[in-house]
């Protein structure tokens, strides 16, 4: 542990209007189950040093079901995503990679508002978000507003949430049921793994033609992404092997994986459009 | 009490914690230090290993993750909580019998993780075992002999 | 009289201990008035340090610091040369080199102190590759770079070669590996001029310990002593570095007057502390068109980091075992082991053993392909056979049949039936499965006349209430170290192994019983055990409180302890009669015995993904004796699985000469969801040096997986396999290559 806890304050808040009256107070960071933050802290290297823990909060917890939508509070953990009825019979997207996110005690942790807030491209999540049209319900003392996810990543670490806001719940419409989607994590190995390459997708075909494509992947570049060159190049077209190797290549245009301590920038590209290629066949 | 630390109680091992400590001091580091409770081992110090695995209300968590403030009011069983006086759990026999145990550093979480994992589901396949430990690394024997204690464990029948 | 221990599978000694939390390892420890230490390194990899800066920030006068000129004794870490400084006084060579040790109450400060000591290096040219260092362009040390060389071998290879039809080459590659134990390295002491050094710790070797710190601190061993507590893990890890960081803590606390301990986290331990020696393996074979082999020319060379430590012994094995379980009648190995700028490497599990079998091993698969030979064929043709000479030139006296092991590994496995299955399937879909194997053997022991130098000791005590206490310094690290000596000397004395006591190892109390590394704990300190026990009862003979052997020897040890106070005995290692070995030239009985071994690997390699998923193992061992099935299937599984992390998973990635990927997140090593079935047979040739009949095989399951794997990845897919680890980005490079 090589962080100086004398250097750090933390307070904690027990409901939800608390917590944003201290956040409009001042430079405070909010903490959830503390999987990423901690981490941090160990190895000496948390530039934060003032945090607010809204582990809590109540308005902040449960996932509710209307027959348009799911909501899920931010403070979700994985283990939640994975035990709701609902959530694991129409979203498997979500549960493919709540499953695969670490290990049974880090999903007993991990929530899904941190892991967004996180903003890593990495993530496990934010691929089948994005493939699920997810939306955001943020608040602060200023009021509330909802922010669609894909516009929520404005590059690397800068995401669109003021300091003085909190992400309040994550709404999944209920339209993807009929879709065939997919889910896949390459990572060093099958579990307590970061990705390597991350990818979902979610397909219909009516007629013969793709009706609906939406692509997202993890790790490929600074933020988690759609890849709607790839999108557009099948939106309306049959799948045949043309259009796949359209797509593909259209799906450079998309990513820009990068060498790094786990992987290669070769190697990620590759491997996305295998997977892609995978889908579609 | 510096303006810093905050006091913290706890259930823990079925009697009852009660500390004085940073609100972000590592529930690892109350464990071993302010309550002596060594059994509880960090391997990595990063939430990869599971060395550190405890139960926080009846979850299994990485203390060395966990800030002591999420103790408050929270139910904890260590490896020290496992057993029943001088009665071990039928995971910890297990572990004897089967040679689970060879270092025995990992062997404290992995305890508590075989111990949640039969809790949760009695008739675990070898492929649920194998996820449900993924958690938690061994160097020593490539998992085979903790395999065969869950699986004798499972047959012996266990407490939930 | 109590059933025989040996082949049963008795409870685990430590079973209890281990299960409920209650053994006590280095930091469950603490002592009154207990300071923690931490070690300030050098972040670059060579360079001559001009100025240390003490930053602002922590209250300087209350920490200990300890500098080179600290030092009482002298600035050396024992081991086989003089060139490892404990610390680091003018100039570093290597990244994470120790320059500075702190000492303080509050853990957390100390660290934030460490952050604030900054060095003024004046940066040297570094070398980081073995090419480097062989080219001689900067010498980094001594003459050439070179720790040192062997040359060995048999036959006229030269003419072999002019001769021959058939030549097959090839060049093989092994990365580092870190040994990865989950309990980090850590160590506690106190020393004053009074009470000597007393240090406790996670270790091997206490002895090694014990003498590197009289030379630190220039005393008589005597005044030096060192206990081992519950260690979590070694694999070789805790060989020779516990010497630095006993040395550390001894230093703080002698500097301090207060105990100490440092504990490491992990990050540090993986970036600073030994790991495998990488290693390049060149192979020129002269062979025959029906599969014998005529000539093997082979260049071994490992790089041993900045300092000397154990390379020259890693290499000599590495060597040894370099033309495997075959027999050839032209030999020639060149061995030399190089230094590079990284940290120093050292022992891990096969010692050099399993960089030389990868090549020998992949080699004779690319052999068998080149002369159209099936790869088991291949092996069969050129197993050496008892009565013919090794590459070393010793007389292969075990009567073990090499094929028959080969073909119950095949038989488990069921190999030609896959082989060809696998052969059809691979035509379509997205996955490639593959099958491969390998052969190989492990001597156990010091190699050559390392055992005699040893000279180990082993001690048994007869106690008051009739129960035997074992004196020794091999050190319990998982293996099964004390309960397989109870299983021993229970049986020796014909007791139940409950009335047999391990002493913990305490150089003040246990002799020197060597090292706990080279599989010898079982083979030589066990057999020394069986001695020790055998001369205990002749002592009662001798004063007529037994009649024999086969007598009750509880009541005759109550009674001889009640007369007389102490009951004891030793046994010594004495060099085994008949054995010859030329230190000159390198030449001789290598090794008392060797255990004779036959993997086959089975894998899934995905072509969207290029992950290769080991799906069933099998390892077929001839070991002498099974002294505990369970621990000695134990210690295969783990072997295994530790190889295969080798092969497939564990990269280390280095910049600048330091291991950038120094967390666990980042130094990926298999979890249970990523390991196959591991399924183990063992054979048994009894070995009359062993006890019981029993062979060393702590390190032998090391050897044979990684080959195996890479011969079934090149069976599945096509691709020539050169290197270990062998990465999902390597072999999709490897297969993009193939596709242009």
């Amino acid at each position: 542990m090589r962080s100086w806890l004398a250097h750090y304050e933390m307070r904690r808040a027990q409901r939800l209007d608390e917590a944003l009256e201290l956040l409009a107070s001042g430079d405070w960071t909010p903490f959830a189950g503390g999987t990423d933050i901690m981490v941090l802290l160990e190895m000496g290297k948390l530039e934060k040093h003032r945090f607010l823990d809204i582990w809590k909060v109540p308005e902040l917890r449960g996932i509710a079901v209307t027959d348009e939508q799911v909501t899920i509070g931010a403070l979700s953990t994985y283990s939640e995503l994975l035990e709701h009825a609902t959530v694991a019979s129409e979203f498997p997207l979500v549960c493919a990679a709540a499953r695969e996110t670490g290990a049974v005690a880090i999903q007993n942790r991990g929530t899904i508002g941190g892991n967004i807030a996180n903003a890593s491209p990495a993530a496990d999540l934010p691929p089948a978000l994005l493939v699920y049209g997810a939306e955001l319900e943020l608040a602060s003392r200023r009021g509330g507003r909802r922010v669609a996810y894909d516009a929520f990543h404005r590059g690397y670490k800068k995401i669109d949430l003021g300091p003085d806001e909190l992400i309040v719940n994550v709404r999944l419409p209920r339209t993807s049921k009929h879709f065939r989607q997919s889910y896949r994590k390459v990572g060093t190995r099958r579990a307590q793994a970061i990705s390597k390459v991350c990818f979902a997708a979610l397909a219909g075909v009516d007629e013969g033609a793709v009706s609906e494509i939406r692509i997202a992947l993890g790790s490929v570049a600074p933020t988690v992404v759609r890849a709607r060159t790839a999108e557009s190049v099948l939106r309306g077209r049959t799948i045949d092997a043309e259009s796949i190797a359209s797509a593909r290549r259209a799906l450079s245009q998309d990513i820009s994986p990068i060498d790094d301590l786990r992987s290669t920038a070769n190697y990620r590209l590759t491997v996305a459009g295998n997977l892609l290629e995978e889908f579609l066949s | 009490m510096s303006d810093r630390t905050l006091r913290i109680r706890f259930e823990i091992n079925g009697g009852s914690g009660d500390v004085e400590t940073h609100p972000m001091a590592r529930l690892l580091d109350v464990l071993r230090e302010q309550l002596h409770l060594t059994g509880t081992k960090e391997g990595c110090g990063e939430g990869e290993c599971g060395a550190c695995s405890i139960l926080l209300n009846g979850r299994l968590v990485n203390s060395c993750l966990i800030p002591a403030v999420h103790a408050e009011g929270a139910k904890i069983v260590t490896i020290e909580g496992v057993a029943t006086g001088n009665q071990l759990h039928a995971v910890q026999r297990a572990f004897i019998e089967c040679g689970g145990a060879q270092c025995g550093i990992c062997t404290p979480g992995m305890v508590l993780a075989a111990a949640d994992l039969l809790a949760r589901n009695p008739s675990p396949t070898l492929d649920e075992i194998r996820s449900g430990l993924s958690g938690n690394l061994c160097r020593c024997t490539g998992y085979m002999r903790i395999f065969a204690a869950v699986v004798t464990a499972m047959r012996e029948g266990v407490p939930t | 009289m109590p059933d025989p221990a040996i082949g049963r599978a008795v409870p685990r000694r430590d079973g209890v201990a281990k299960v409920t939390g209650r053994a006590r390892y280095i930091d469950d420890l603490t002592m009154p008035g207990m300071l923690h230490g931490v070690t300030v390194r050098s972040p670059v990899a060579r360079g001559i340090i001009r100025d240390i800066r003490y930053g602002s920030g922590v209250p300087w006068d209350e920490i200990t610091v300890v500098q080179a000129s600290d030092i009482p004794g002298r600035n050396v870490v024992a081991l086989i040369l003089e060139d490892q400084p404990y610390l680091a006084d003018e100039r570093v060579n290597h990244p994470e080199e120790p320059i500075l040790l702190l000492a303080h109450r509050d853990k957390q400060m100390l660290e934030e102190a460490r952050r604030l000591v900054t060095f003024d290096i004046e940066p040297l040219d570094p070398v980081f590759t073995i090419d480097e260092a062989l080219s001689g362009e900067r010498v980094i040390w001594g003459d050439d770079n070179i720790f040192k060389s062997y040359l060995v071998g048999r036959g006229d290879v030269d003419r072999a070669f002019d001769e021959a039809a058939i030549i097959v080459e090839g060049a093989y590659e092994t990365g580092a590996q870190e040994q990865l134990y989950i309990e980090p390295n850590g160590m506690m002491a106190v020393a004053g001029p009074d009470s000597g050094v007393t240090v406790w710790g996670s270790m091997q070797c206490p002895y090694y310990v014990h003498k590197s710190l009289a030379g630190l601190f220039g005393w008589s061993v005597e005044r030096i002593r060192v206990v081992q507590m519950e260690t979590g893990g070694g694999f070789g890890g805790k060989e020779e570095y516990p010497s630095v960081i006993a040395g550390h803590v001894a230093l703080l606390a002698w500097k301090s007057g207060r105990p100490v301990k440092m504990i490491y986290d992990r990050a540090e331990d993986m970036a600073a502390t030994t790991k495998r020696h990488p290693s390049r393996t060149r192979h020129r074979t002269a062979v025959s068109a029906d599969g014998r082999l005529l000539a093997l020319e082979i260049d071994f060379v490992i790089d041993g980091g900045a300092y000397c430590t154990l390379s020259p012994v890693v290499l000599s094995r590495g060597t040894i075992h370099a033309s495997g379980p075959y027999f050839c009648p032209n030999i020639r190995i060149r061995g030399r082991a190089v230094a590079t700028n990284a940290p120093p490497h050292g022992a891990f599990r096969g010692f050099g053993a399993p960089q030389s079998i990868f090549a020998l091993e992949r080699h004779m698969d690319r052999v068998a392909l080149a002369i159209g030979v099936a790869p088991e064929e291949l092996r069969r043709r050129n197993f050496i056979r008892p009565g013919q000479v090794s590459a070393v030139g010793q007389v292969m006296r075990d009567p073990v049949d090499m094929s028959a092991i080969l073909s119950r590994a095949l038989d488990m496995s069921s190999y030609h039936e896959k082989r060809g299955r696998f052969d059809r399937e691979n035509v379509r879909g997205r996955t490639r499965r593959g099958i491969g194997l390998a052969t190989f053997m492990h001597g156990a022991g010091f190699t050559g006349s390392g055992e005699d130098h040893l000279a180990s000791i082993v001690t048994v005590e007869g106690t008051r209430d009739g129960r035997v206490r074992v004196l020794s310094a091999s050190t319990e690290i998982g293996q099964g170290t004390n309960t397989i000596f109870a299983q021993i000397a229970a049986d020796a004395l014909r007791l139940d192994v409950e009335d047999i006591e391990i002493a913990q190892p305490d150089t003040a109390f246990v002799p020197n019983s060597g090292p706990t590394v080279a599989s010898r704990t079982c083979m030589v300190v066990g057999r020394l055990l069986e001695n020790a026990c055998r001369n205990l009862q002749h002592v009662l003979i001798d004063s007529g409180h037994l009649t024999s052997a086969s007598g009750d020897f509880k009541p005759a040890c109550v009674a001889y302890v009640e007369e007389r106070g102490t009951l004891r005995a030793s046994a010594q290692y004495q060099p085994r009669e008949g054995a010859h070995w030329d230190d000159e030239r390198y030449e001789g009985d290598a090794y008392g015995s060797y255990a004779w071994a036959a993997y086959v690997a089975e894998v899934t390699v995905d072509l969207d993904t290029y992950e290769i998923h080991v799906d069933d193992f099998v390892a077929v061992q001839e070991v002498g004796r099974v002294i505990h099935p369970v621990l000695a299937t134990g210690q295969i599984e783990g072997g295994v699985a530790q190889a295969i992390g080798w092969a497939l998973y564990e990269d280390v990635v280095w910049r600048e000469g330091r291991m950038a990927n120094s967390q666990m997140t980042n130094y990926i090593m298999p979890t249970s969801a990523d390991l196959p079935t591991i399924r183990v047979h063992f054979e048994e040739v009894p070995y009359e040096g062993g006890p019981g009949g029993a062979k060393g095989i702590g390190e032998l399951p090391m050897d044979g997986p990684a080959p195996a794997i890479a011969n079934a990845v090149a069976h599945a897919t096509g691709v020539d396999v050169r290197r270990v680890p062998l990465t999902p980005e390597a072999l999709a490079q490897m297969l993009e290559v193939a596709r242009v």
